[in-house]
């Protein structure tokens, strides 16, 4: 029976299990030194928060694995010996596989800081980064302050994170908005002011220079680029995640920044396979990024590559852009392409309600019409129509007349889209 | 998990001790408590009304200043920091000190009346209802009773409860108007408008009747007792029989079709609307396991048949043959028992497909147990059922269920169980209920594309037990017997995937979906449509 292992118990390794499960009867093991049974990743910060225990974001029961005939196997690969088909454990016991499949996620950026690796400086990716947090940063008294880098998804959770335990952050980022590399300019100013109404000292185009530590040797402040000094105990870095792909420098696997792979999420070594946020396009998918470190990528590549391996060959080939996010109180959904600035040849056209925490941008092209993207803040929108529409390449003021029909608010939720149809006429009624 | 929770317990604590106006206002409430105590211990308060007045004030006002302490200088929106650090909320210490306060309170209450100093053979009360007797005075003319206690303690729970749930939930418009609606139902359907009704002049001992309260929830709705005082009340008892019948028979099944069970559950049920206000706190705590799911089936369904029996039973044995009511005591068995088989019939013709193996057995040995005590009855007669009388299976099925499954363990143990232990796994109506919404209804939860991260929040927060996480997942939609639809999972899900909704019929079980995300051939593949 062949055997398929999997490095890796994220979204990405337990989807292509769960997949090639369904197709076959394969012998599958699954390997992770992180925790003995899948977690979502997504939810660690709840853990933190309180809102949930650890246990919570198991999404099977214990059973499940063993009732699936998935073996789990708690232990570090150090190495792959991909001539013999063979992945080294620390334990010291060899696996063979006959389809190696590489789900290894990614690890927080560290980019030569001064002091990067001192004792309470850290990313939250990883089981292992909460269990250091809770030691670093428990509580106000121990963490009188902490410092968190780099304007992501990440660090604004982190923040969120510290608010919940009443410790006062200070949050750099480089930009002049928030995370304003990916939203356009008034929604990431939005943002921001959000960030800021938590009580979040948030300052924008400030950069970390370096970390001092103290006696012994434990982080004591920071020195921004601008030369203020901030005292702190807990230094979070949040400037993005890169894969986790150091244990293969010898495996004669090609890596970049991530691990090489071509349509068939196959790497440069036959039955070697990559998914997830490891993973790295040779050939980048549409307007996609070579490497995604996005929970529904690593899901979706899942699904494809369980196809390839159980003997009908399926291209990595995803569908329409979507992605989604939660600022403190503020929600955001995103369909399609909205770029920071609008694509040669297409426009922004924002709404903004006037509670400040309800927006709309869409992209769209100038000439043709066409809808492009949509970012929603505060409205909730159905995946499904917006998906549809960009199939049909909808025009934008098609999509604006019937933005109703896409949402997804809970009943009896006040819906502004009359508001934004106002608003969009009088808006192109200017241009025009 | 053992590595983390060791970490925290070397370094110390995230905080969960109650700040100093969350203090005081605990300490308001605690006073308005304390003279209730004071009056339970018999300590002869002067000014009785007064002393109410100011019980009943202090404890609101200490619920709601609580709540102003909590969410007042925070802004709207999800409030679930440091719920699994407080001991209260996570089944720690004070959970279990209040478990066991509120399982004694409940054993006095429906047990030991006289300990809370309810005057036997006409004497005056004494004691905690006697502190009672003015507000009962003041709404109908007599002295209190220990429900009457009960009842206004109910409500005044769910009133100041209610206030700090919306509180809470200030950001979403459907936990606002829900919770305003079960506040107005219990206040006045089962509170003001059955106590002054019960207290006018043209009646004639009416009993206390909260039109809301359907059969088989409200068990005793046909004991001989209440129905003749009914009737002894001409136009006006027999109207309000009548619309407990329709409410059974008419008016439920319209309802849940267009609205799913939450109408009841969730909107206007007191049961559940002190489970949504003041058992709020608590709703995390059910378990969500499948053997924990399996149990609810099982005996959520067993329940509903010992009702059903129990009922029958009773009105069998006062109905006679002798013409005293319009239905005879044969009629009355040959009716019930054709229309449990041809409800039997029809959801096995047009809905069998839709039911899981065990739901079909259990149907089937349910419908047989049923139809064989309606058999032993007809040739038994009217008096006992084998040895039993037909008033001792119907005063077991009172204690049983509705003395010690709906109030010692379903209130009493809020902090242990969960705030729906008794809806889940207990409560008739909810299964009755429960079998109309999974076969005919309209509403059901849908999911949201490919949008779900699989985090939990939506099965952690859940009342009911329902793993809402594993349909989300896959993209399906949640279409569950046991859903009251208290849109809790929607309102804490992080990404907008989870919606209550009542649409069409078509469609509305999924099983065979897919997340959204794909090309769309793979889609088509993943879903077996190809």
């Amino acid at each position: 029976m062949e055997h398929i292992v999997i490095i890796g118990n994220g979204i990405a390794g337990v989807t292509v299990a769960r997949h090639i499960r369904k197709l076959s009867d394969k012998r599958i093991t699954i390997i992770s030194a992180e925790s003995e049974f899948f977690f979502s990743r997504t939810a660690l910060m709840y853990v933190y928060m309180g809102h949930m225990k650890f246990e919570h974001t198991q999404p099977y029961e214990n059973d499940f694995w063993s009732k699936n005939r998935i073996e789990l196997v708690h232990d570090y690969v150090h190495t792959v010996e991909t001539t013999a088909k063979k992945v080294h454990l620390n334990s010291g016991r060899d696996i063979i596989y006959d389809k190696l499949v590489l789900a290894t996620g990614s690890i927080s950026n560290k980019f030569g800081w001064p002091g990067q690796d001192l004792e309470g400086v850290q990313g939250l990716v990883s089981k292992q980064d909460l269990e250091q947090l809770e030691i670093t940063a428990p509580n106000n008294k121990i963490c009188k302050r902490a410092v968190i880098i780099g304007g992501g998804l990440i660090g604004v959770e982190l923040a969120e994170m510290m608010a919940s335990r009443h410790i006062p952050v200070t949050f750099l980022i480089r930009e002049k908005g928030f995370w304003s590399g990916v939203l356009p300019m008034p929604n990431a100013q939005l943002i921001s002011r959000h960030v800021k109404s938590h009580h979040i000292d948030l300052r924008e185009e400030e950069e970390m220079a370096e970390i001092i530590p103290d006696d012994s040797g434990k982080v004591k402040a920071i020195i921004t680029k601008k030369g203020e000094t901030i005292p702190c105990d807990f230094v979070g870095l949040c400037a993005g995640v890169r894969p986790r792909i150091s244990f293969l420098e010898n495996s004669g696997i090609e890596l970049q920044r991530g691990i090489l792979v071509d349509r068939h999420l196959e790497t440069s070594v036959k039955d070697v396979y990559a998914i997830g946020d490891c993973a790295q396009q040779r050939e980048p998918v549409g307007e996609r990024k070579p490497i995604e470190a996005v929970w529904y990528t690593g899901r979706m590549m899942g699904e494809a590559l369980a196809q390839t391996i159980c003997g009908n060959p399926t291209q990595w080939n995803p569908g329409h852009w979507f992605n989604s996010a939660k600022f403190f109180d503020i929600e955001y959904q995103t369909y399609g392409w909205v770029w920071s600035n609008p694509k040669e040849g297409h426009a922004h056209f924002h709404w903004e309600h006037e509670d400040g925490v309800r927006a709309v941008t869409i992209e769209y092209d100038v000439a043709t019409r066409k809808f492009i993207g949509i970012n929603t803040f505060g409205i909730r929108m159905k995946h499904e129509v917006f998906d549809q529409w960009l199939t049909d390449q909808k025009t934008v003021d098609e999509v604006v007349a019937s933005l109703k029909e896409a949402c997804f608010n809970p009943e009896f939720f006040n819906r502004p889209f009359d508001l934004i149809k106002k608003e969009f006429q009088a808006t192109q009624n200017a241009t025009a | 998990m053992s590595v983390y929770q060791r970490n925290m317990s070397l370094t110390g604590e995230p905080p969960k001790a109650l700040s100093r106006s969350e203090k005081v206002a605990s300490a308001i409430g605690m006073i308005g408590l304390f003279i209730l105590v004071l009056a339970f211990f018999n300590v002869n308060l002067p000014w009785k009304g007064a002393w109410l007045t100011a019980s009943l004030v202090l404890i609101c006002g200490g619920v709601i200043a609580f709540a102003k302490a909590q969410y007042g200088n925070k802004q709207a929106g999800i409030k679930n920091d440091g719920v699994w650090f407080k001991d209260l909320s996570s089944r720690g210490f004070y959970g279990w000190v209040l478990a066991i306060f509120l399982t004694s309170f409940y054993i006095v209450l429906y047990f030991y009346a006289e300990l809370l100093g309810q005057g036997a053979n006409g004497a005056s009360n004494t004691g905690l209802i006697g502190l009672f007797d003015p507000l009962s005075y003041l709404l109908k003319g007599k002295p209190a009773s220990q429900w009457f206690v009960y009842g206004t303690l109910y409500t005044v729970a769910i009133l100041s409860f209610g206030i700090k749930f919306i509180w809470k939930y200030r950001h979403n418009s459907y936990e606002v108007i829900r919770t305003g609606s079960v506040m107005f139902f219990q206040t006045a359907f089962a509170f003001f408008i059955p106590e002054i009704m019960a207290g006018l002049n043209a009646t004639k001992d009416l009993p206390y009747y909260d039109l809301k309260n359907v059969w088989p929830l409200n068990y005793y709705l046909f004991d001989q007792w209440n129905i003749d005082q009914l009737l002894a009340n001409g136009s006006l008892g027999l109207t309000m029989l009548l619309f407990g019948i329709a409410s059974i028979f008419v008016i439920t099944p319209i309802l849940t079709y267009k609205y799913g069970k939450r109408w009841y559950c969730s909107w206007v049920c007191g049961c559940g609307g002190l489970a949504e206000t003041a058992g709020d706190a608590f709703r995390q705590l059910s378990d969500k396991s499948t053997r924990a799911w399996k149990i609810e089936r099982w005996l959520i369904h067993t329940v509903l048949v010992f009702a059903v029996i129990s009922t029958v039973g009773v009105i069998h044995s006062y109905l006679g043959n002798d013409g005293k009511y319009w239905l005879t005591a044969t009629s009355f068995l040959i009716s019930v028992a054709v229309f449990l088989t041809v409800l039997f019939a029809l959801i096995w013709i047009f809905k069998r497909d839709e039911l899981q193996q065990d739901a079909k057995y259990g149907a089937i040995g349910f419908l047989v147990i049923i139809l064989a005590f309606i058999a032993i009855h007809f040739m038994a007669g009217t008096e006992s059922l084998f040895f039993f009388k037909h008033y001792a299976v119907r005063s077991t099925y009172g204690f049983l269920i509705g003395s010690i499954f709906s109030g010692v363990i379903g209130t009493g143990f809020y902090p242990i169980l969960g705030s729906r232990a008794w809806c889940r796994f207990g409560c008739p109506m909810a299964a009755i209920l429960g079998m109309q919404q999974r076969l005919f209804s309209k509403f059901r939860i849908t999911t949201n594309g490919g949008q779900c991260i699989s985090c939990g929040n939506c099965s952690t927060y859940c009342e009911m037990g329902i793993d809402v996480r594993a349909y989300a997942q896959k993209g399906e939609n949640i279409i569950r017997s046991s859903c009251v639809g208290c849109g809790i999972c929607s309102a804490v899900c992080p990404r907008g995937v989870l919606k209550l909704e009542n649409g069409p019929l078509e469609g509305r079980i999924n099983s065979k979906a897919v997340l959204l995300g794909q090309d769309p051939d793979l889609m088509e593949l993943l879903s077996g449509k190809k």
